[in-house]
């Protein structure tokens, strides 16, 4: 699939985002002592709207049609896009409502403010959950279509959040809360075993091939002519092709950026790396959300000649 | 009813006349245009809905040339309907055909990442999808004569090989031709359940292949001077 660059940006700052303002809710409900802290709360609850804003205009950017963006969200009951841009839009004003309170009442907030706070959390989950549905329901991309797609969403949105609150409470405090520190490190390793188990199933064969497609199953099917000189829409978009050597070189790069190193700069525990590792986690995840459209191969491929998926 | 078309892979010679018909009829038709980006230029690339492919099947002496005409195929469970956020795509009740709402239609691509067929493109200029419209504007059209309330594609085909009409009638052409010819589906094991059906080449008798004598080109070539200069 060709790596449409406003989606990659999107997936990736509004999952950051997503993964922050859930993480934080919850550590400030929780009562964690260091996120009794109204800079903190409002630095982060800031930090998460931008993301969030930021990816989901970047999203439209790809639209090609966009007068009609406002139409997304007439098919609930049956499009996980719809169901994405429904719950995103909920999302904003109990958001804003649970920062709101923050600016009033501080740390200590009143019951309707907690409420607010927890269903901005929950609604940024969900939102989280519908956007990679969109990619997991798809029968025609088996790299996709599987229960992987949302795991790996939902882990790698998380760890992003909780490297970025890290850094937060880091940079806010001048000193890194252990009990962060501990929570980053644990999402960053949840992520990378999501992350290498997802590799690792996509690696083996499986799904559609030539003979399915063009129905010819007892003989070999090779490709004479795909029917047209010049390039087409389906080429382009689904005919993305990169050298095996160039993915496997991409493939270490997002290891080390989105995983190793940022797990190593918060294990030393300073607080002043916690920012960096953050910015690295989410240039690794750039590279992430690359590899998932570019390793992916949809089935019109087997028409324009590929022997399997 | 369930409307669709017969493709008759024993006799389609890969002309593309029913692509050409179709970017005709249809880029003036409810969903026209269909337009082109870079028409006359170096890499020109547009909307078609209809697009022919080539394979060769089986290994020589025994390998066959195939066409392999596709267009939207109509499918019973079309996960292009469902995927799609703004309502643009749907499949009517009555007749099954699959078409796209242009007015409503916000280009987001989903539908076409969901189609396995590759029967939806985005039209280059006006961003929105383009998709098989089973010639909706032809086939009920009651100032056509009726032999021509046919799709374009199936009325220009030179050598029949597509065929319309209602697979719910099992008296009809194509539930008769898919029935006694071993009709198929493409790729079934996705479950979208296409109507299209396509016959696959009847068997014939093998060619005899034009035997070499064993003789390498050099010594034929001597021998055919030989026999000019014996003369
Ligand atoms: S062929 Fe593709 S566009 Fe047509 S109905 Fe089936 S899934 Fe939809
Ligand atoms: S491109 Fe248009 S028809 Fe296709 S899913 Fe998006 S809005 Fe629907
Ligand atoms: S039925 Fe009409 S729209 Fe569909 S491929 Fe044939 S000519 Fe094109």
């Amino acid at each position: 699939m060709h790596p449409a660059f406003s989606v990659l940006v999107f997936t990736v700052l509004s999952g950051a985002g997503y993964g922050l303002i859930s993480l934080l809710v919850l550590a400030h409900l929780a009562g964690i002592p260091q996120l009794q802290d109204t800079a903190v709360l409002l630095a982060g609850g800031l930090l998460a709207f931008l993301l969030i804003t930021g990816g989901l205009l970047s999203s439209t950017l790809h639209l090609a049609n966009p007068k009609n963006a406002w139409r997304a969200f007439s098919r609930f009951r049956t499009s996980w896009l719809s169901r994405e841009a429904v719950f995103a839009v909920l999302f904003y004003p109990f958001l804003l409502l649970y920062l709101f309170g923050i600016y009033r009442q501080g740390a200590e907030l009143g019951a309707l403010f907690k409420l607010a706070g927890i269903l901005a959390a929950t609604l940024a989950l969900v939102t989280l959950f519908c956007t990679s549905m969109i990619y997991a329901s798809l029968k025609t991309i088996r790299q996709w279509n599987s229960a992987l797609t949302p795991l790996n969403y939902l882990a790698l949105g998380l760890m992003s959040g909780a490297l970025l609150l890290a850094a937060v409470q880091a940079v806010a405090q001048g000193g890194l809360a252990a009990v962060l520190q501990q929570l980053a490190l644990g999402l960053v390793l949840l992520g990378a075993v999501a992350k290498l188990i997802y590799l690792f199933w996509i690696g083996k064969p499986a799904g559609s091939t030539i003979h399915t497609a063009t129905g010819f199953t007892q003989a070999s099917v090779r490709l004479l002519d795909q029917g047209h000189t010049a390039n087409s829409f389906l080429n382009d978009e689904f005919g993305y092709r990169v050298e095996a050597e160039r993915l496997m070189k991409l493939r270490y790069l997002m290891v080390g950026l989105a995983f190793v190193l940022p797990f190593m700069l918060l294990l030393s525990g300073q607080a002043w790396l916690a920012p960096a590792a953050s910015v690295l986690a989410i240039a690794g995840l750039l590279t992430e959300r690359w590899l998932f459209f570019a390793e992916a191969r949809h089935v019109v491929r087997l028409f324009h000649g590929e022997q399997h998926t | 009813m369930k409307l669709g078309l017969v493709v008759d892979l024993d006799t389609c010679v890969g002309c593309h006349g029913c692509a050409t018909a179709c970017k005709q009829w249809n880029t003036s038709g409810t969903i026209g245009p269909l337009s082109d980006k870079d028409p006359y230029g170096r890499d020109p690339n547009g909307a078609w809905l209809n697009r022919i492919r080539t394979y060769e099947v089986g290994d020589t002496p025994n390998s066959k040339t195939v066409n392999m005409p596709m267009s939207c195929m109509h499918c019973d469970n079309a996960a292009c309907v469902t995927v799609c956020p703004t309502g643009a795509s749907y499949k009517r009740e009555e007749d099954g055909i699959v078409l796209v709402d242009q007015d409503k239609c916000m280009g987001c691509n989903l539908c076409s990442w969901a189609c396995p067929y590759g029967a939806r493109e985005l039209d280059p200029h006006q961003g929105t999808m383009k998709k098989c419209t089973l010639c909706v504007d032809r086939i009920y059209d009651e100032r056509l004569p009726k032999g021509e309330r046919q799709p374009a594609c199936v009325l220009t085909c030179p050598t029949k090989s597509r065929v319309f009409g209602d697979f719910d009638d099992p008296d009809s052409e194509v539930s008769r031709l898919a029935r006694e010819r071993g009709g198929k589906q493409l790729m079934p094991e996705l479950g979208y359940n296409p109507v299209n059906t396509y016959l696959p080449p009847r068997n014939k008798k093998q060619q005899a292949a034009y035997e070499t004598s064993g003789r390498s080109v050099k010594d034929t070539v001597k021998q055919w001077v030989n026999k000019v200069i014996a003369r």
